[in-house]
Parts: C-alpha cells; structure tokens; sequence
C-alpha cells in the first residue's frame, strides 16, 4: 500500500473542505482498502466520514430514505425494508458476507468497483485503470463480463446488487459538495463506458453521496441471483422485479438486471411487453428474449444470454 | 526448558534479521514521500494499547505485528476468506481490510478475548466437542464468526446457518462440523 495523509471529517462541511481531487473518502473500506492494497487506487489522502451524521432509514407512506453511511447489515434486517422494499433487502442480504456486509455502507455499495480481473491486477493494462493501455478482457478471460452496455474500451461489469434494485425501483441519490446540493437518479448516476471506462459516474470530485431515496412501491417484488456457488459471490446473472398483477394479467412491471451490465440495466422493452400479458411463466420467458436485445456475447460468457433470460423469468414468477 | 526456541520466537528473530539487512519495510509503509506514523490507542479485549503507526497499517497487521495478539489469522488479506475476523464494537468484521486508525475510540475483540479465563467461550467448547477444525488455521475467524450467529434470531435452519458462516472459507472443509458446533453453541444439540 502507498503512504496516504489520514484525517477524520467530524461534520460533512469539514469533510467537503477536505475532499477533492487526490483525496478517498473512507466510510466501511471493504472496496477502497481493498484496492489500495492492490495500488489499483492510490489517494495521496483518505478522509474518514464514519462520524458524519448520514445515518438513519426513514420509511414514509412516500418512500424509503437510507444514510449514505448506514450499513448494509441494517438496512437488509431493518424490518420495514424487508417487507415494503423486500428487493432491496434480498439484493442486500445476497451480497459479499456477512463480516463485509456489517463493515460496508450504503454509499460506498454503490461506488463499489468492478471485480474485472484485469482492472484488479495492476500488472495488467486497464483503460478504466489506465486510460489508453487497452482491455485485455476482450479478447481474454471474460466469463463473468458484461454482455450488455460494452465497448471496444471496456467489458467490466458492475457489481452492485443493492444498485441493480435501486435502478429498479426508480431511486435516487442525493449528492452533495461544496457548492451545494443536487439529487440524480441513480439510472442517469451510472455511465456507459464507451471511450472513457475510467469516468463511471457523475459523481464530482470532492462530491459525496448523502442518502439514497426510494419511492415507495407496493407491487410484489423479487430479487434472484444466480451465481457459481450458493453464497458469497458475485452476479452471473440477477433480476429484481416488480410486478403489478390484477386477475392473472400483467398492468405493469418494473425489472433491472445485474451481472450482465457494464452499468445496472433496466429493461424498459421487457416491462412494456409485459403489459397486458397473461402473468404467466411463457409471457416472462417471451417477454425476457427483449432482454438481450442487442446484447454482445464475448468468447467466453455467451452462456449469459438465456442465463438471465430465465433469471428474469424466475423473478416474475417468483415475486411476492 | 533453557535454550529452547519457540517456532513463533524463532520466526519472528529470522523476519527481524531479514529487515535490518535490506530496506525497512511495513506494511502500510510508503516508500517514497513517507507520512508520519500516527499514535494510535486502542482498546482490545478491554485492555488499553498505544502504537504508532502508519495510517496504512490494518487492524489486522496492528493485532499481530505490534500487540502480540497472533489467535487473529493471516489467511487472504483481501477481505475474502474471513480468518481474520474479529468484533469491533460487538460486530464482526474482517480486521484485513479495518484500518487499525479507524478503530480509535471502538472495543476490539479478538480470539483471545473471548474466554472467561480457563473456561472456554461455548463456541469454543462447541469447536472442541464437535471437532469443528483440521488443520486449525480458520478456526480463529470462524469462531469468532459463530459467537455473533448463535445469538442471531434469523438463524434457523442448517442452509440458515451455513449462509450466516459463508464468509468463513474453510479449506479441509470443517464445514459440516462447524455447522454442528454452532448447533451445540445454540443449545440445539
């Protein structure tokens, strides 16, 4: 690990006068101590905002309100979460373990990085780690990289469960820096990687995510992740669903998909077939072939396509 | 007995040896442009500790390296195999990737600090009975891993239980054991 300065923020205006370019903030430190280990980040400073009053999962007949600070422990158990938002709560309670998800906040899930070999391994070029050295996954070992949202730049696919709900409820974040205030869906926050992977976000320097505000939705949900082992891993594929049933038919459906995105992927095309159908497994699985409308397979994880095809089938069928 | 040498002083003397001949090096330790080490008090297993040390330096490598308390394993410092796992303020966390200066103000607690004197902790025991290890080396995380579920309420089932330790990687794969020791801790068995 490189030598870094440390400094422990005791309001959010001293940590925004502290942040900014050079400068990590630190909340559970499973991703940025992670990587600073690996010198795949190297902050001259890292500001410590665990004391920063972000806290606090506030539920209104409008929505959910979650502190960027809570952890996702919380939030998963926290029980009116599980019952009005149980997406979230299973997206949570499938990610990482249970040590990591005790240590690991809100806001930092969402900026977590990709598991994307290549940009974990320093010896490696990277162009979200090095813009310009290239991607060695293209044409490499890609069996776990993204099918939707790619570039000739860059296959990495996000790893966020909780994020992938998020996109499915329509949720924003609330960003803030030393200018002010603003709030941008989280859909809109992720950014394609076309020719610049290293630019994943909106987020500004010096910018931090204050809480996350989730509409409030009533429909059944689901959230169904599949992957190589039972526990503890990452996405092949996931879904998390919505959907509003009345007498057998589908009025409407919300579905974002994970693991197979270089960002959270909503599936507006899936949601509109859905419309009117029978709410049955054949409709899922016809209307899920929009899915990977235009999705781009690579040499080794073609096995994507009717893998989240099915998921999303399963999640439909599944939701509760 | 006069003379003799433990395996972990002779070790650590040969570490020691290695260092002074080359460039002196820690982890956390800058190469270029060195930050000044910070003092950093902790409290672990109720006892007061003082260090100074790089702000780069984890939980993890403060427990081992500086304190002396070595029931904390060393398996993947990458956050991925759970033997290092320990409680900060009651919660288990894994120590590799806690930087020890965040720990300031909090109660740490280790393996060592789990037993009431000579009486095991009952997840020890339970380790024990059930013979919840083979070669030992994860059984630290693990155990520490266990004291927190076998107070969890949403722990019901066996599938509840192997989910609730799945962030503890055993490799002569204990785990059904270990399954049975959490059990036993439960007073299930």
């Amino acid at each position: 690990m490189r030598g870094f300065g440390y400094g422990a923020a005791a309001s959010v205006r001293q940590a925004l006068t502290q942040g900014g370019d050079g400068t990590s903030y630190l909340a559970g430190g499973t991703t940025l101590v992670d990587l600073m280990k690996l010198e795949v980040m190297t902050p001259a400073h890292v500001v410590d905002i665990n004391s920063l009053p972000l806290r606090g999962i506030q539920c209104t007949p409008a929505g959910l309100r979650i502190g960027a600070l809570e952890r996702m422990a919380d939030v998963a158990v926290h029980h009116e979460v599980a019952s009005r938002w149980s997406m979230v709560a299973t997206a949570l309670r499938l990610s990482a373990s249970p040590q990591l998800r005790n240590m690991a906040s809100i806001g930092g899930n969402l900026l977590q990085r990709t598991r994307c070999d290549y940009f974990r391994d320093v010896r490696m070029p990277c162009n979200k780690r090095k813009p310009g050295s290239g991607c060695p996954a293209v044409n490499g070992a890609n069996r776990t990289h993204a099918v939707l949202g790619t570039s000739a730049s860059c296959v990495a696919t996000h790893a966020s469960d909780l994020a992938v709900a998020l996109v499915a409820l329509d949720a924003s974040i609330r960003l803030q820096d030393r200018h002010g205030q603003r709030v941008v869906r989280l859909a809109d926050f992720y950014r394609l990687p076309g020719d610049t992977p290293a630019v994943e976000n909106q987020l500004r320097p010096g910018e931090l995510i204050t809480e996350v505000i989730v509409p409030a939705c009533d429909w059944p949900q689901a959230y169904v992740k599949v992957r190589d082992r039972t526990s503890y891993e990452f996405a092949l594929a996931s879904a998390a669903v919505a959907v509003d049933v009345h007498r057998g038919v589908v009025r409407d459906a919300r579905i974002a998909v994970g693991g197979v995105g270089t960002r959270p992927w909503r599936l507006p095309a899936t949601e509109e077939a859905l419309r009117g159908k029978p709410a049955t497994e054949e409709s899922y699985l016809e209307a899920a072939k929009l899915a990977v409308v235009g999705a781009k397979p690579l040499g080794d994880n073609a096995f994507k396509l009717p893998l989240v095809q099915r998921t999303i089938a399963r999640a439909l069928a599944g939701a509760r | 007995m006069a003379g003799s040498v433990s395996r972990r002083g002779f070790l650590g003397g040969a570490a020691a040896a290695s260092v002074a001949g080359t460039v002196a090096w820690a982890p956390g330790r800058a190469w270029a442009d060195p930050v000044p080490p910070a003092r950093i008090r902790l409290s672990v297993n109720g006892k007061p500790y003082e260090l100074d040390a790089d702000p780069g330096v984890t939980l993890l490598d403060a427990l081992r390296e500086r304190i002396g308390l070595t029931g904390t394993k060393k398996g993947c410092d990458r956050g991925q195999c759970g033997a290092c796992t320990v409680h900060v303020d009651g919660r288990r966390v894994v120590s590799c990737l806690t930087l020890a200066i965040t720990c300031v103000g909090k109660n740490v607690t280790t393996i060592e600090g789990i037993a009431d004197g000579d009486a095991l902790h009952p997840v020890q025991q339970a380790f024990v009975d059930c013979d919840g290890f083979q070669c030992g080396f994860c059984t630290s995380g693990q155990i520490m891993s266990a004291v927190e579920v076998v107070s969890d309420r949403s722990v019901h089932t066996d599938d509840d239980i192997r989910e609730a330790m799945s962030g503890n990687i055993c490799r002569c794969g204990a785990y059904s054991n270990i399954v049975d020791a959490v059990k036993q801790a439960r007073g299930e068995k």
